[in-house]
């Protein structure tokens, strides 16, 4: 298990990827399933920085975990801003057209897409966001 | 990410290269604002983009948005990573991508 604790601010999306990414290129990842994790990491971490401490800014911390068997990575988010549920958001209509789309709600619905699963609890002034891909 | 574009009259194409994300998209959604202005034909070439997250997106569902008022845009080259992202969030049916 790793961890990485910085400030949930946009420009230090850029640490946390390559954080994540050095985990993933030790092991033997598709470039699918590479793309698939750090978008799921941009949209997950990037919602802490915009959402959890407004207008302030305060700790996020990332932490990784690979498993054997069956091989998978897992990752978890938490935050001590306000509580927030992602998950809680309906998803967008993705079969409107161009002019009727919304522009938004796209960055969770991929995460749910694209992982294997993907879990909400806040506890003790904590957002705990977990979610796990198989590899 | 780079950024190439070439204009030919009304005629715009823009080449990514790199990752169209949150840290790079609002240099891409700057270079649209003062540059769409009478384009009637916008393409993007996305042969050398290796990533595009929701940030992306939503400059590209924009771009939309305004061609569909002032004329036609194309996606060209996209590669399979990033046909994979248009085809789960229904993308592949509100942009017009070439093959």
């Amino acid at each position: 298990m790793r961890e990485l604790s910085v400030e949930a601010r946009v420009d230090n999306l850029e640490q946390v990827l390559a954080f994540v990414d050095e985990e993933i290129d030790r092991l033997d990842c598709s470039v699918k399933i590479r793309t698939q994790i750090d978008v799921a990491v941009e949209e997950l971490f990037v919602n802490i920085a915009h959402y959890a401490y407004n207008p302030e800014t305060g700790p996020a911390t990332v932490r990784i975990e690979v498993e054997k068997d069956p091989p998978a990575i897992s990752i978890t988010f938490i935050d001590k801003g306000v509580p927030y549920d992602p998950l809680a958001k309906a998803d967008p209509d993705i079969t409107l057209s161009a002019d009727d789309r919304e522009i938004g709600g796209l960055g969770i619905f991929m995460v749910k897409k694209s992982m294997d699963s993907i879990d909400y609890e806040y506890k003790d002034g904590q957002n705990t966001l977990h979610i796990r891909k198989l590899i | 990410m780079t950024i190439n574009k070439t204009q030919d009259g009304s005629k715009l194409e823009i080449a990514l290269e790199g990752r169209l994300d949150t840290m790079t998209t609002p240099s891409l959604e700057e270079e649209i604002k003062n540059s769409i202005e009478g384009i009637t034909e916008l393409v993007f070439d996305l042969k050398d983009l290796a990533y595009v997250s929701s940030a992306g997106l939503r400059v590209l569902l924009s771009a939309q948005k305004t061609m569909n008022k002032q004329g036609t845009m194309t996606i060209r080259n996209a590669n399979e990573e990033v046909l994979e992202i248009f085809e789960v969030t229904g993308f592949i049916d509100i942009l017009n991508i070439e093959e």
